[in-house]
């Protein structure tokens, strides 16, 4: 790993990564805290105004690591990423630019008066606020997906007369079909995030039997927006994205599923580790014919396996991003297992005295961060070897002038600092938790509760 | 093309540097103006619910950047990649002490962020003078188009540059001299009591800093960088940019003797977009002046397809329309002195 271009795949992967776990809770939140200040101007219940503020404290907290995180990417792709900056910036940019134009503006003045001016702002200013602050922060999710999904198909581009990457047509990158099957799937992996985190704490606070009201309309509201999107990102969203790949990325679909050897009537792998020395999938579990009729609604089909093509086009990752695209898969089985049982509870009237199910709820927070994760690495490890599919190769992309120690460097210098800033967003969050939706602890006072008139 | 999108970004940085200026300088006087925590609560309340929305003009300057001239924000960022890195840091120590301070009451908690606060505020102010003093002066790009900087050489102008010498340093200070004013205007208008005052002879103090700085600059500035010269013989309405700036500072302290708070925070508005503008002027056409100026970057030579830059501009401008409404509406929301809660604690920010 001295190579420069390990050090600077590395230094986007690391600080990407961290990024995005404070933006999936942001938008999942945002979609939720919505849902519960509707709920709130409807019924004027006084309970739905709590949950709201107590879900906007932490929704606050979550926000500002997803800021100062943020920045840092913007900044990579100038610093680290020079070459592909010269020769792409006028088309990426133009999506990174309207992220800043049209989201982070509204999302950022929104929040602040969403955070601080709920008393001057009235019950329906508020109600705009939030969901303006949701607005912003969809929208930015929007681009900066349109953003990847042109790295890994581009279109709406022609190439200049030195060879540089010019835009040709505006709508072409905006509307790419890539780009809006990848927004709906990463979506719902947001939403499920916050629903998990809502449906966790619930859990939390009926286990341990103190606000057990809020509770309740925690648990309810995560499970029955889980369920929704647990379904939907399987199918429709997931299942196309695993189609278009299948169509314009066929290495990378091989890749992922650990398939070899071309075939027809391909079989779906469930277990098994890929060796690519040996080009072979060890202890391989599968059922027969099944990628083939998922990718192709044949189930004869031919697959192609990775031997069809040259090793100069094969991912350099094959068994991370194997594992990882397993690893999001069957969790998302999972996740609907898990909520489709909470939702049939919650349906008979038991599910706020199943413990077993609430302690499931419960320990099962940390898991869609994995996925979401997962499923990033296996969109970008499955791009390699290009950087953009089909046009420039990941290692003609880096800084030509900044040295593979220099990016040591401020890669550790990152992971300290994270390092401070994860453990700082941990204790206050778990502190928020702890204090409880109910006015009044640890000296906090009335302020936030004040009638909104 | 190319012209079009140079004024457009270099308004957006000005806008910037007017909104993120004042909460950098508030920051920076933070633990001198504040003494009690009544008083270090105010100064963060004064810009609580804007500084993030101030920061997105960087974001939005810089995505601008991008896609307009990428040539440049590729060789410029890579060159500056150690100054940048640690900008950023800053930038995550910042934002952070701001938005963690108010969540804990502790002895040991609330020094730790003000002290975080305080100097990262500084520092960003010091290190983004010195930015523009390395854009003035030149940076070694070559025929590669790319260049590597050091943090520092020999504090000379040579050939072998770094970030800092002690051009750059002296345009960091002026700038933070200058951020400290502004910011201090700032404070002094949006807070009571002891604070406001405090404050306000800051503001008043740091003038004189600034007056001296700028004339010993601008004329260090003439020799640095020829083309400044150039320009303004070429085109001499450009003068009144300068003119701005002159009667901005002379502005400050003619309006803080007839104790209009608002005015005075206005003046010093002027002043940084006279500055700024000025040495944007001065530059042009240059983007990116290099030591040899064969291998500058400008207008022409960095920006991207044409096709690209037309479309940016459908979008780009009812985009700042509607920002400019959000920010209308939410200063509006937020006028007037700032208010304790008797608790604002923990209540998201
Ligand atoms: C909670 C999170 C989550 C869950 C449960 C799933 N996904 Fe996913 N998936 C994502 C979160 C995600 C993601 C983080 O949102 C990705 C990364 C890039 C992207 O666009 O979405 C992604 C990418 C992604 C890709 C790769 C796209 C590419 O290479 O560009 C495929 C083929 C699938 N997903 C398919 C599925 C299938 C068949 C699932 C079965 C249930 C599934 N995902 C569950
Ligand atoms: C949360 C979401 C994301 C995660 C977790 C993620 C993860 C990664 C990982 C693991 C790599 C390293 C790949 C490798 O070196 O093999 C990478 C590279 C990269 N990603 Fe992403 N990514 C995300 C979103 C994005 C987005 C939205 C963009 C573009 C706007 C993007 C652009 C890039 C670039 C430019 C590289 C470096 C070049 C490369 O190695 O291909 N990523 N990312
Ligand atoms: C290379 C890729 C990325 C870049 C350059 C980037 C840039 C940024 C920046 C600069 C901010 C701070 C905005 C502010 O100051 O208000 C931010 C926040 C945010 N980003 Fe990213 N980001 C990237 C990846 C992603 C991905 C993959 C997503 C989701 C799909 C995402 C969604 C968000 C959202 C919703 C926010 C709002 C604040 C929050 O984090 O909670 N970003 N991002």
């Amino acid at each position: 790993m001295g190579q420069a271009l390990d050090v600077h795949r590395l230094h986007f992967a690391f600080t990407i990564t961290f990024h995005y776990l404070f933006p999936q809770l942001t938008m999942g939140l945002a979609l939720l805290l919505v849902y519960l200040k509707t709920k709130a101007l409807r019924t004027g219940d006084e309970h739905y105004h709590r949950a709201a503020r107590f879900w906007a404290r932490i929704f606050g907290i979550n926000f500002a690591l997803g800021v100062v995180t943020g920045i840092p990417m913007e900044f990579q792709f100038g610093t680290n990423w020079a070459a592909f900056s010269k020769a792409a910036g006028g088309v990426i940019g133009q999506t990174l630019a309207m992220e800043g134009v049209f989201s982070f503006f509204l999302e950022s003045s929104f929040l602040g008066l969403f955070l601080f001016g709920e008393k001057k702002l009235g019950r329906i200013g508020h109600w705009w606020a939030a969901f303006l602050v949701f607005l912003g922060s969809w929208l930015s999710g929007y681009f900066i997906v349109a953003t990847d999904a042109w790295m890994q198909h581009p279109a709406g581009y022609r190439l200049g007369p030195g060879g540089e990457i010019e835009l040709s047509s505006f709508w072409g990158l905006l509307l790419n079909k890539w780009a809006l099957w990848q927004y709906a799937h990463n979506m719902l992996g947001a939403v499920q995030t916050g629903c998990f985190v809502m449906a966790g704490v619930g859990s939390f606070y009926l286990l341990t039997k103190r606000d057990e009201d809020y509770g309740r309309t925690f648990v309810r509201t995560g499970v029955l927006v889980g369920t929704i999107a647990a379904l939907l990102q399987l199918f429709p969203t997931g299942d196309m994205q695993g189609k278009m790949i299948a169509y314009s990325q066929p290495p990378t679909l091989a890749a992922m599923e650990g398939l070899f050897q071309s075939q027809q009537g391909a079989p779906l792998a469930i277990l098994g580790q890929p060796d690519v020395e040996k080009r072979r999938l060890d202890n391989p579990l599968e059922l027969p014919n099944m990628l083939s009729f998922l990718t192709y609604r044949e189930w004869r089909a031919d697959v192609k396996g990775l031997l069809e093509f040259p090793e100069t086009a094969w991912p350099d990752q094959i068994p991370l991003l194997y594992y990882s695209y397993h690893v999001m898969v069957g969790l998302g089985t999972i996740f609907i297992a898990v909520m489709v049982v909470a939702a049939i509870l919650l349906w008979r009237g038991k599910l706020y005295d199943s413990r077993g199910m609430l302690w499931i709820l419960m320990v099962s927070v940390p898991l869609p961060y994995i996925a979401n994760t997962a499923g990033w690495m296996t969109a970008e490890l499955g791009r390699q070897p290009w950087l953009i599919y089909g046009l420039m190769r990941t290692a003609e992309g880096v800084s030509p002038r900044v040295a593979a120690g220099n990016a040591w460097f401020t890669l550790i210098g990152f992971m300290g600092m994270y390092a401070v800033l994860a453990v700082l967003w941990l204790f206050l969050i778990y502190r928020e938790i702890e204090m409880g939706p109910e006015p009044g602890r640890d000296g906090r006072g009335d302020f936030a509760d004040a009638p909104a008139d | 093309m190319g012209t079009v999108w140079f004024c457009l970004v270099a308004i957006m940085i000005a806008v910037y540097v007017l909104l993120d200026g004042f909460d950098l300088g508030a920051g920076a006087i933070h633990l001198l103006a504040a003494k009690t925590e009544e008083e270090r609560r105010q100064i963060l309340a004064s810009i609580g619910p804007v500084w993030d929305g101030n920061e997105v003009w960087l974001l939005a300057a810089g995505g601008t950047l991008y896609f307009a001239f990428p040539a440049l924000y590729a060789s410029g960022f890579s060159g500056f990649y150690l100054p940048l890195m640690i900008v950023l840091w800053l930038l995550i120590l910042r934002g952070s002490s701001i938005e963690f301070r108010n969540h804990i009451k502790s002895a040991v908690w609330d020094p730790l962020w003000d002290f975080l606060f305080c100097s990262s505020s500084l520092l960003l102010a010091l290190f983004f003078g010195a930015a523009l003093g390395n854009v003035v002066r030149g940076v070694p790009l070559g025929a590669s188009g790319y260049f590597f900087e050091p943090l520092w050489t020999n504090f000379r102008l040579g050939e072998e540059t770094g970030i800092l010498d002690w051009y750059t340093l002296l345009v960091g200070v002026l700038a933070l001299l200058a951020l400290v004013m502004h910011g201090g205007l700032w404070v002094q208008l949006k807070t009571g009591g002891e604070v406001r005052s405090r404050a306000g002879k800051l503001a008043a103090r740091s003038w004189w800093g600034v007056l001296a700085l700028t004339a010993m600059v601008t004329g260090i500035t003439f020799r640095v960088q020829p083309q400044i010269l150039v320009n303004f013989s070429t085109w001499p309405w450009g003068l009144i940019f300068p003119l701005l700036a002159v009667t901005g500072l002379a502005g400050v302290p003619f309006e803080l003797r007839k104790r209009s708070e608002r005015r005075a925070f206005f003046a010093s508005c002027a002043y940084l977009t006279g500055m700024l503008t000025s040495v944007v002027f001065g530059v042009y056409p240059m983007v990116l002046p290099a030591r040899n100026p064969l291998y500058s970057l400008t207008v022409s030579n960095a920006k991207a397809g044409n096709y690209g830059l037309r479309v940016g501009l459908v979008w780009w401008v009812p985009g700042m329309i509607l920002a400019a409404g959000y920010f209308t509406f939410v200063y509006r929301s937020f006028a007037g002195k700032v208010a304790l809660d008797k608790d604002s604690r923990g209540h998201g920010d």
